[in-house]
């Protein structure tokens, strides 16, 4: 704080140039806060400056000024009495003419004082007028500086707005004054302050005979300076008489189009902020409408797209504020330009889209047309009678009907022609679709013309129907195409104004419409099935397929057609699905039509057609699946079923029905009699059950049910089937039904998954081949030396393995909540099965394992079992396995045996067929992040090691002993390396996410951090190529899985070095090949140039001369 | 060029290379950085200097700077932390014409080996050559060693000396 009296040095500080200018920013603080406080008089102040505002230094003056103006500025709130705001009126006033001092002072203070609210003592409005009069005598804007140009406008924007009634008087001067200070202007944060004050003073000076509108119709400016010459000759504007400002704007939209003004980054003003307030300051008053309007359809003829789009948005916007009397003159001109517009710019986008996406009829992606579309509705909007009698009568269009009147076949209308149609049939659209009464009077005028055209008004006018004179004299692409383009425009409106109920069924294009809708569907219908027997064009499969849909989705009170003909339509569609015998351009369109028809019903409740849908297509289309119906391919019944079924809950439940029915029988047929061709029809369904059925019914609700019912049907079908004997497919079969069976106890609730697993269980128990099951009954009370592999449980019936299987993709998909009855004996049988190599179940026993408690739970203990306890069985029997000691016959359970080769024991196989079962157990420790882990991942490593020396191992001293003695076959050992892939990479078929597995966090990294040491010391000790060459795997297997991130984090100076050496010897790679890399590559070397270790930098060295050279002999590589 | 520049050099006999621990993958050593020291640098000129000065083309002495003398180990200070590396060579006699090709060959190899943070300083020990001020100059210009490097034959020359100090 200043004391009182030390206050003039401030005044020095801030002069004083030569002083920093923090220095003077808070010195002038200090003098405010003074002021504030009342320690300090305005009088006093301005009386010590005085020698510092009279002064004939200029600099200083100028500065003297600024100082008083900046202190004024922070005083906004601080109320001053009238004379102190006189006086300072005065003074500022008179300053605007010192030019010398610079101005920037002055106006600072201008505006201060103007800005000042009348509770804290305004400007009277005789001195408003006198600053007003003094601006306007000394500033020229235009050769200000930027930031006293800003002061300048916002100076003019304060008067128009508080005090109005000031420039409310101040009359043709004023208003020349502003548009010469705005003539010119390009900076885009100057240029947003003139908008705005051309849209105020247009507020102001409303009055057509007032000031404003001299200024406009009697320039007293004329256009002279750079950007309005630029405009002249850039856009051949050819207007001579227009107030200079606006041919500024006028310019400055062009550049604005064009984007030659360039907002700078520093101020918020984009290009789209610029574009729209200008278009509001056209849009201002009606009095610019005689120079707007001719210039915004002459720069619709501009060959810029950005410009157009800008117009057309402008046009639209004057139109609506000009006002219908003002803009009824342009209507011609504004029609030609806009008819142009949209013919013009449909060019690229409308053949592709007939042709290749059955949505045709949507608006084009065209910006120009779409902008076009919307501004003709704008217009139609706002006087329907005058553009919509344009439209009628325009010669034009008249032309167009004719042409295509004149052809019949799409293929022989030009592309020109072709182009123009679908224009036109845009432009009738969005004209019939602005309002009821639009689309009365486009009907009116062009629907009984087209009807003429396509044969058919005779019939309109005899109501009754001949049904057999349609005939290929009827057929007009063009006249077809402008129907279903007004049908489509009249159906959207229907629907949009369905819940106000606002549309009457007298309406006359109602009327029409429902007169002609039954001899209009027999002409799709034709098409329809003429396409079936004879080449017709993909246009007019298009449009029989959309002309019919749009005909049976009318919303109900004003359907144009009855109840028979949209049944008749329905049959039709369903007859084309079921004729189908490929995937042709007919097939999908119907099937997609379908589903749209039966969507449609859906949303809008239509009871009565749903039923019909529900037994004329639902019904038809699930027969397909349940007879055998050989016309039609497999894949194409269950797209057509699954499709249908997408449409709603009710047909989905009825499709899904179908299909239950279909996959029971065929299971039925495929597993009781062995019927081979079942088998592969059950595939197709299953296939069609788990990806299309369950995935919907999971995302719109009710899978609880389906799923609930699909397994309890299969496992009532496995328990029932006492002769269950599969054929050769059989391990496709098996592998979709254990696919569908995960995915469906997989979404169930706890519940749910709770009930199936017993009852999978006691079909299990109760399957009667399994050999020695009371033994395994009564393994609870079995100590664990006793536990050992039964050999016999090695060959498995058809019927048992499915059992197996199915119970494995059960236990796979149950979340971790649910209880699994008898763990033991699960667990022992598991383990018996996995030593045969069934992979399923090694998933099984991985699955368990991850989802085990860790700690005993406190009920039912005589059953139940945690981690520790399953470990403890699994690693004795593992062990016991892995041992080479052990020997024993073997059959395996995959057909993956008969391949093996002559060389390889029985024992090798059982042992690698363990690894991989290992893995997947140790997969599920891996994930849980369990200490567990560790010992599975030993019995691999010391698989790994049996040739070579082991010395970190003491916990599996004495298992080791036994390894040592025999050599490890290397099937086994590379089973054992390839295990950590299993360990590590992401599985589809179980412990994932969508199987409920449990995931540590970052579990890869941890395990690679923890295995990457033990590897690479075993790497290095290891003494034989073979044992090197499959911790080489091992490794590799490790280091791909586990993210970038923490292998690079990881990366050991060994590695890093090791790597750079690879990139030296690719280097050597041909030239093609490596030359693309070489930037990547230099760029990641230099960095390796600041390793932290010596080797390393070293060899990034070499590699980087290597890499450099490979190229040019460059130094600047 | 006719004729040597100095017929009769004083050759010194070569020192013994100090001999660097080696780095053993210890888990304690492997995060330790080893900061870019003396005899780095050293190293990373030493390759490039025992090297005859291209025997071919510059006739005049079939032995390595090192023998020389041109460049010892005490002539090169390293400062890693500050990223600074200051090199002094002593041309064998005051007139050497190949003063600068020698100082260039220095900063094209340091360019090439060192990371880009560090700044070079290559100087002629001070009293040792008779445009040592001029040579300074040259060897220390950014824009005038760029420019000596657009010059094809120039940089033919250089890769030619360094060529064999990457194997």
């Amino acid at each position: 704080m200043a004391k009182p009296n030390s206050w003039p040095s401030h005044i020095e500080t801030f002069v004083d140039l030569s002083r920093p200018p923090n220095e003077q920013i808070a010195s002038r603080d200090a003098i405010a806060s003074l002021l504030k406080n009342d320690l300090l008089t305005f009088q006093a102040l301005v009386k010590e400056m005085s020698l510092y505002l009279t002064t004939t230094d200029h600099i200083i003056r100028g500065r003297g000024i600024l100082l008083l103006g900046e202190v004024l500025t922070s005083l906004a709130t601080k109320p001053l009495d009238n004379t102190t705001v006189h006086t300072l009126v005065l003074f500022f006033t008179d300053k605007l003419a010192d030019w010398q001092a610079l101005l920037h002072g002055g106006l600072i203070g201008c505006l201060a004082l103007l800005r000042r609210k009348s509770n804290v003592g305004k400007v009277t409005g005789s001195d408003a007028r006198s600053l007003v009069r003094s601006y306007m005598d000394n500033i020229q804007v235009q050769s200000l500086g930027k930031h006293d140009r800003k002061l300048c406008f916002e100076i003019l924007d304060c008067l128009l707005n508080h005090h109005q009634d000031v420039a409310a008087t101040l009359g043709d001067d004023f208003i020349s004054g502003i548009c010469e200070a705005i003539d010119g202007e390009k900076d885009p944060q100057c240029l947003m302050l003139t908008f705005h004050l051309v849209a105020d003073i247009a507020r102001i000076f409303p009055d057509p005979f007032g000031p404003l509108a001299g200024e406009v119709e009697n320039p007293k400016i004329w256009p002279k300076n750079r950007t309005t010459r630029l405009v002249q000759s850039r856009y051949e504007c050819t207007m001579s008489l227009l107030p200079s400002f606006l041919y500024c704007f006028i310019g400055l939209m062009c550049d604005i189009s064009l984007n030659l003004v360039q907002p700078n980054d520093d101020f918020d003003v984009k290009r789209d902020d610029l574009s729209k307030v200008l278009m509001l300051v056209f849009a201002s008053t009606p009095l610019f409408e005689p120079f707007v309007i001719p210039m915004l359809l002459d720069k619709l003829s501009s060959s810029l797209p950005l410009a157009k789009v800008d117009s057309l948005k402008y046009l639209g916007n004057c139109s609506l504020k000009y006002g219908a009397d003002v803009m009824a003159k342009h209507a011609k001109s504004i029609w030609s330009s806009l008819k142009e517009a949209i013919f013009a710019s449909e060019q690229e986008s409308l053949l592709s889209r007939i042709s290749e996406s059955p949505d045709a009829m949507t608006l084009p992606d065209n910006e120009i047309a779409k902008e076009a579309l919307l501004c003709l509705q704008k217009f139609i909007l706002q006087e329907d009678g005058l553009f919509l009698g344009l439209i009628l009568e325009d010669q034009d269009i008249e032309l167009i009907l004719i042409s295509a009147a004149s052809f019949k076949n799409f293929k022989t209308i030009s592309v020109e022609n072709r182009q123009k149609l679908y224009a036109l049939g845009h432009m009738l659209s969005a004209s019939a679709k602005v309002s009821v009464a639009c689309s009365n009077k486009m009907f009116q005028h062009f629907f009984p013309r087209l009807m003429g055209t396509l044969g058919l008004s005779k019939k309109c006018s005899t109501l009754g129907c001949d049904d057999s004179s349609i005939t290929s004299e009827n057929l007009n692409f063009g006249a077809l195409y402008l129907c279903i383009e007004l049908l489509a425009a009249c159906r959207g409106l229907a629907l949009s104004s369905e819940e106000l109920h606002s549309i009457s069924v007298e309406e006359s294009w109602c009327c029409l419409v429902k007169k002609i809708s039954g001899s209009l569907s027999e002409v799709f219908q034709y098409i329809l099935v003429t396409s079936t027997t004879q080449e017709v064009c993909e246009a007019d499969i298009h449009c029989g397929v959309k002309g019919l849909q749009i005909l049976a989705t009318y919303p109900r009170r004003v359907s144009p057609i009855s109840e028979s003909i949209f049944e008749n339509v329905l049959t039709i569609f369903v007859s084309i699905l079921a004729a189908g015998c490929g995937e042709t351009l007919l097939w999908k369109l119907t099937l997609k039509a379908l589903m749209d028809i039966g969507a449609f019903l859906e949303n809008f409740h239509v009871s009565e057609k749903a039923l019909s849908y529900m037994t004329i297509v639902v019904e038809k289309v699930v027969s397909f699946i349940s007879r055998d119906n050989s016309a039609m391919p497999l894949p194409l019944q269950l797209e057509a079923v699954s499709g249908i079924g997408t449409a709603g809950l009710n047909f989905m439940l009825r499709a899904t029905q179908g299909l239950e029915a279909a996959i029971s029988a065929n299971f039925f047929e495929a597993s009781v009699n062995g019927n081979f061709k079942s088998g592969e029809t059950l595939i197709h369904l299953l296939e069609c059950f788990s990806n299309k059925v369950l995935p919907w019914f999971a995302k719109s609700g009710g899978f609880e049910d389906v799923a609930m019912r699909f397994s309890a049907n299969i496992w009532d079908q496995i328990e029932s089937n006492n002769s269950f004997n599969i054929s050769d497919q059989g391990k496709e079969l098996l592998d979709k039904m254990m696919e569908s069976m995960k995915q469906a106890v997989a979404g169930c609730s706890n519940g749910n998954q709770g009930l199936i697993v017993e009852k999978a269980y006691n079909i299990l128990l109760s399957s009667t081949q399994f050999p020695r099951k009371d033994s395994l009954l009564f393994s609870d009370s079995m100590k664990l030396e006793e536990l050992q592999v039964d050999q016999s449980l090695n060959t498995l019936s058809c019927k048992d393995k499915w059992i197996i299987y199915l119970f494995a993709s059960v236990i796979i998909a149950l979340r971790r909540e649910i209880h699994v009855p008898n763990v033991r004996i699960i667990l022992n049988l598991f383990m018996n099965l996995l030593l045969s190599g069934h992979a399923p179940v090694a998933q099984a026993l991985g699955s368990m394992i991850n989802k085990l408690p860790s700690t005993k739970s406190n009920v039912d203990t005589s059953c139940a079992c945690n981690l520790e306890e399953a470990m403890d069985v699994v690693l004795k029997m593992g062990l016991s396995s892995t041992s080479p000691l052990r020997r024993h016959r073997v059959v395996d359970g995959d057909h993956e045996a008969v391949d093996k080769p002559q060389s390889v024991g029985v024992c090798e196989f059982v042992q690698s067929k363990a690894m991989v079962g290992l893995a997947w157990i140790g997969k599920g420790l891996v994930m849980r992040g369990s200490e567990k882990m560790k010992d599975v991942v030993m019995i691999f490593l010391r698989c790994l090691l049996s040739s070579s020396k082991l010395k970190t191992l003491p916990s599996q001293q004495d298992t080791l002993q036994e390894c040592k003695e025999q050599e490890i076959h290397p099937l086994v050992m590379r089973s054992a390396a390839d295990a950590f892939n299993v360990l590590l990479s992401d599985s589809d078929v179980c412990l994932n996410k969508r199987f409920h597995a449990t995931m540590k966090p970052l579990y890869k990294q941890r395990f690679f951090s923890s295995m990457m040491p033990i590897l690479l010391t075993s790497i290095k000790e290891s003494d034989s190529s073979m044992t090197r060459s499959m911790l080489y795997r091992a490794f590799g297997n490790v280091v791909s899985n586990t993210p970038l991130p923490a292998v690079v984090t990881e990366a050991k100076t060994l590695v890093r070095e090791t790597a750079i050496q690879c990139l030296v010897a690719m280097s050597g790679l041909p030239h093609t090949r490596i030359f693309p890399m070489r930037t990547k590559v230099l760029q990641a070397i230099s960095k390796s140039l600041d390793d932290p270790k010596r080797t390393v930098r070293h060899e990034a060295v070499r590699c980087l001369q290597a890499w450099a050279s490979i190229s040019s002999r460059s130094v600047n590589f | 060029m006719t004729g040597l520049i100095n017929a009769n050099p004083t050759v010194y006999e070569r020192k013994e290379r100090r001999p660097r621990t080696v780095p053993s993958f210890t888990n304690e050593d492997e995060y330790s950085p080893e900061a870019i020291d003396q005899l780095e640098v050293f190293d990373i000129l030493f390759y490039f200097l025992i090297i005859q000065f291209n025997v071919n083309k510059y006739p005049e002495h079939p032995y390595s700077l090192e023998e020389l003398k041109v460049i010892t180990e005490d002539a090169v200070e390293v400062n890693d932390k500050n990223s600074h590396v200051r090199v002094t060579f002593t041309p064998t006699v005051e007139h050497c014409s190949m003063a600068t090709i020698i100082g260039l060959c220095i900063r094209v190899k340091l360019l090439r080996s060192l990371p880009s943070r560090f700044k070079v300083d290559i100087t002629v020990a001070p009293g040792t050559h008779a445009t040592e001020a001029a040579v300074n100059k040259q060897l220390n210009d950014k824009e005038r060693v760029a420019a000596a490097l657009e010059n094809p034959n120039l940089v033919e020359m250089v890769d030619q000396c360094l060529a064999p100090s990457y194997d």
